[in-house]
């Protein structure tokens, strides 16, 4: 981490000044999250994906599915892993290699926040029980960076589960075999939603630009499923929330995320 | 991380769990100061069968050096767990898990530490977990906060951490290995009593916001218990027999 320019510092000061106000640096409410551009299958060759538009932060999220081994003690259950990486085109301060804590935080919190919801019901993903299931693979790649990519990765690997077709293996010869032709939607239970908060001073703002995401003290990314219930938390970030901060947080990851679950339903919608 | 025992109660009828304990009870908790020679600062912790020894360096020079700042000194946390820590041998080499509680435990220990007086220099926190039973990052998360204080580090407030969850439909404080992976909900806390920040919050597990509320609730009670402990280890070390 490079230490703190002057105009970070200036910048900070700017966004804070505006909060005191009850304004945020591009004119949003504070418990609004940016304009969200979702366009379903735009990877006709995977089996599901999305590209998805937060603002200035773009994902792009591809879904492959194909047969598997079960994990160890799984033998009953599908596997479901969801991945995420930045890639160099996203932001001039990111290098090749492999990657840092944050962006490994990050595909884990992504992951998390669908594998606890249940969306995906893993137990009708078994081709043979103990030996041969399937696997969705849900792999994000970050394209453009402007701030929260937990809500931007999550919406695009939800979209693209939502819109991926499942093809249909039968085990031939003790190996699983494609059977042509029968392709169905993968089974899910509910539409996870990740609404991440940052907290600058003592304001709570949703969905925070690159610019507020670097003035931030801490944050806090909530997921909660189509019931209103929270199925997933990860605080992050330097600073503290006291308790009451916390419920609020909350109370706006319900409200919010049920108005983005409308938008990703429609998305699916709009796609078939 | 180890089988499922489908036979496993996690709540009888009398409210005990599967360990013997009361729903709002935590495991037994054991936390030492110091013992460590070369480090600065160290502790040793054992919560319910977690077994973790934190050392602590510094403030020292940094290596590599573009790391430094010359605002502030900086805090690096490494979490490992020892092969032989869990049933299945773990693999030594860092995994993903490994390097996201590190960097979870590092944001809670930041908010406390303050490293502004010491520019240019790092703070190390090695936590290495010798045998893990469900929840090693709040214990770890509280013997770190411990050695920190053992090397004399200027602090805020100490960070104590348990976590609450929910089994049997039921929220319960401090969640060991079969509940959490049999259970229904884990969520970590890690808090500041003194200051009233919560500085390490995790959750995985369905929730609804009323069980939500109760949770952070339950979860910063058992913070409070881990804290008078914390306190009691470094008294102990440096005051010896109740001496105040």
């Amino acid at each position: 981490m490079t230490s703190t320019s002057v105009i970070d510092e200036l910048k900070k000061s700017q966004i804070l000044e505006l909060l005191e106000q009850g304004k945020r640096v591009d004119g949003r409410a504070l418990d609004e999250p940016r304009k969200l551009m979702i366009e379903i299958n735009a990877i006709p060759k995977a089996n599901g994906s999305a590209r998805v538009r937060l603002g200035d932060s773009e994902v792009v999220c591809g879904v492959k599915i194909q047969p598997d081994r079960p994990f160890p003690d799984m033998g009953e259950k599908g596997i479901f892993i969801c991945t995420a990486e930045l890639l160099p085109l996203s932001h001039p301060s990111v290098e090749t290699g492999p990657p840092g804590p944050d962006v490994i935080e990050l595909a884990r919190v992504v992951d998390r926040g669908i594998r606890e919801s249940h969306m995906i019901d893993l137990s009708q993903l078994v081709i043979a029980k103990n030996k041969s299931v399937v696997g969705v693979f849900a792999d994000n790649v970050v394209v453009d960076y402007d701030g929260n990519l937990f809500d931007a990765c999550a919406y695009a690997a939800t979209a693209a589960i939502l819109s991926s077709k499942m093809p249909k293996w039968e085990i031939k010869d003790d190996v699983p075999t494609l059977v042509e032709g029968e392709e169905s939607n993968v089974p899910t239970t509910t539409i996870p939603v990740s609404v991440t908060m940052g907290k600058i001073g003592n304001y709570i703002i949703v969905d925070p630009n690159g610019d507020e995401w670097d003035s931030m003290d801490a944050r806090i990314t909530i997921t909660t499923d189509s019931n209103g219930n929270i199925c997933a938390l990860q605080k992050g970030g330097t600073g503290g929330f006291t308790f009451d901060e916390v419920i609020k947080c909350g109370e706006i990851s319900v409200k919010v995320g049920s108005k983005i679950r409308e938008k990703l339903k429609q998305a699916k919608e709009g796609g078939q | 991380m180890g089988g499922r025992d489908t036979t496993l109660v996690l709540l009888d009828e009398n409210g005990i769990r599967c360990d013997g304990r009361k729903v709002d009870e935590p495991r037994r908790i054991m936390i030492k100061a110091g013992g460590l020679k070369n480090a600065d600062g160290s502790a040793y912790i054992e919560f319910g069968d977690n077994k973790i020894l934190v050392g602590v360096f510094g403030p020292r020079d940094v290596h590599p050096k573009h790391m430094s700042n010359t605002d502030t000194g900086i805090l690096r946390v490494r979490y490992h767990m020892e092969p032989f820590s869990v049933t299945e041998r773990k693999n030594p080499a860092p995994s993903r898990r490994e390097i996201e509680i590190s960097k979870v435990i590092k944001e809670a220990l930041e908010p406390a530490v303050m490293l502004d007086k010491f520019p240019r220099t790092a703070v190390d926190v090695f936590i290495e977990v010798l045998q893990a039973d469900g929840g090693t990052r709040c214990a770890a998360l509280s013997a770190a906060s411990v050695a920190l204080a053992d090397a004399g580090i200027p602090m805020r407030d100490m960070v104590a951490a348990c976590a609450a969850g929910k089994a049997a439909d039921t929220i319960i404080l401090d969640v060991n290995n079969e509940e959490d992976q049999a259970g229904q909900a884990d969520m970590p806390i890690g808090y500041m009593p003194s200051l009233e920040k919560i500085t390490l919050l995790q959750l995985d597990g369905v929730l609804t916001p009323a069980e939500y509320k109760k949770c952070v609730e339950t979860g910063i009670h058992g913070c409070k218990i881990v804290y008078e402990l914390q306190k009691k280890a470094l008294t102990e070390k440096y005051f010896g027999n109740g001496e105040k």
